[in-house]
């Protein structure tokens, strides 16, 4: 813990010698925004781009109904708690009132409309992978959704962590800029790929953190502690995961391990997921498990 | 910073030491025993699931008795009364190689309704298991979301 807090004031002095320009909060391209408007956006599309990203499994309060996206859920970490934020269809305590190009900025900038920085716990860093369409697509299937009037709770974070200029810093440094591994150009590990490392977000548990909380990438999907309380999550690259294609994707379709072990804790809710994808990406997904190094 | 930490730390330990000794004063069990046993319970009802599942999936030739024999079994290993399995001070971090969620305790209705429910699921399998292959694999999925969901709400990640 110490050596996390000397961390990030180093991170912070840093920053101040540096002025204030790599912590501004980013703008939406001009580009992404005009592909959004010409996308004729599809709110069943949409639900197959929001089963994939897991919003549920963060956003719906504990003990909520599945569709419900009212917030509240706590998530500890060495920064403090962080409490998932109602992302309802409601206009006032959810984000019912935002126009696209807002969502799409929250989305993959992790910027918020009134120009905030968010945390990190928000996994933008993978989101950032997300096309146009799916955005698009995302958004009107969201808007969709039952309104809940339940407000957001602040999150319990203390200084230095509460200044949320500093988070402009944290992803200059912590956000890759592109995709982590090589895949090539196989479409179907490219698929898989925009799966894993964007919208399913996989890396955010399954890589291990550095002291500022960034993803340690030359340890890319190798394992982490947990940060939420005991125990580790298991390493799913082929040197720590002996399982073959058919073995994970039935793992992401049952919830079952090859030898009948089945998917627990924050999986559990990822299996249910995974398991409304088409068989297609279930398989690209695994595609792109073996693949890494 | 550290000396408070330390402090801190003495603290903790000794309350956790007093903590185990008044859960050791309400309980005569072999906490190490009550774990290996759970274990071996899981162990039971993955072998057996397995039997189901691999003929469900076609990897294994549909077989009715043995089917039913797995399922029973399934159902038995489900129904062992957990008052001697799970007792207090068991839980993931305070005894080693325990995965039990704290929950098991602090949410003892929750637990107890996830149980059943494998129970239930199971004593159904008894029934699809020697009926025919699509019935085996109809109750194969509230086999399979039963073990989901008490593993999302009741057991931590591998130490």
């Amino acid at each position: 813990m110490r050596r996390v807090v000397t961390g990030f004031a180093a991170l912070v002095v840093v920053g101040a010698g540096l002025g204030v320009w790599f912590s501004r909060p980013g703008a939406l391209p001009d580009a992404f925004a005009a592909e959004m408007a010409a996308h004729a956006a599809s709110a069943e599309a949409g639900a197959m781009v929001f089963h994939a990203a897991d919003c549920a499994s963060c956003h719906v309060a504990p003990d909520g109904a599945a569709d419900v996206l009212a917030g509240g859920k706590a998530f500890a970490s060495d920064f403090g708690t962080f409490y998932a934020p109602n992302i309802s269809s409601h206009p006032v305590a959810g984000i019912g009132g935002w126009d696209l190009d807002s969502f799409a900025r929250a989305v993959t900038l992790g910027v918020s409309p009134s120009g905030q920085h968010y945390y990190p716990a928000f996994p933008y860093a993978a989101y950032q992978h997300m096309t146009a369409a799916d955005v698009a697509d995302l958004f009107a299937y969201m808007q969709g959704l039952p309104a809940s009037d339940v407000a957001s709770l602040d999150h319990a974070v203390g200084f230095p962590f509460n200044i949320r200029r500093g988070l402009g810093l944290w992803k200059a440094a912590f956000v890759p800029g592109g995709y982590v591994a090589d895949m090539g150009d196989d479409p179907v590990l490219k698929r898989g790929q925009y799966l894993v490392e964007g919208l399913a977000h996989c890396a955010e548990c399954h890589t291990p953190r550095n002291a500022a909380g960034g993803l340690d990438t030359a340890q890319w999907m190798a394992g982490a502690p947990n940060p939420s309380g005991p125990g580790r999550i298991p390493g799913i690259t082929p040197a720590a995961l002996d399982w073959s294609a058919g073995d994970l994707v039935e793992y992401f379709t049952s919830g079952f391990t090859p030898d009948y072990d089945s998917a627990g804790g924050q999986m559990a809710a990822v299996v249910e997921n995974l398991a409304r994808l088409p068989r297609s990406d279930r398989a690209a997904i695994a595609a792109y498990l073996l693949a890494l190094p | 910073m550290t000396r408070f930490l330390t402090l801190t730390l003495s603290a903790c330990a000794a309350l956790g030491v007093a903590a185990s000794a008044v859960a050791d004063g309400h309980s005569n069990l072999d906490l190490e025993g009550a774990v290996k046993s759970r274990k071996s319970v899981m162990t039971l009802v993955s072998y057996h699931t397995g039997v189901l599942g691999d003929m469900a999936k076609g990897e294994a030739p549909y077989d009715a008795e043995i089917a039913v024999a797995a399922a029973e079994n399934l159902a038995a290993a489900a129904s062992m009364n957990r008052v001697v399995l799970y007792p207090a001070g068991t839980e993931q971090g305070a005894i080693a190689g325990s995965r039990a969620k704290a929950e098991i305790w602090s949410d003892p209705t929750g637990y107890d309704q996830a149980a059943t429910t494998l129970q239930v699921a199971a004593t159904d399998m008894v029934v699809a298991a020697g009926t025919d292959l699509e019935a085996l694999r109809g109750a194969m999925g509230a086999v399979g979301s039963t073990c989901r969901a008490c593993h999302e709400a009741y057991r931590g990640p591998r130490n």
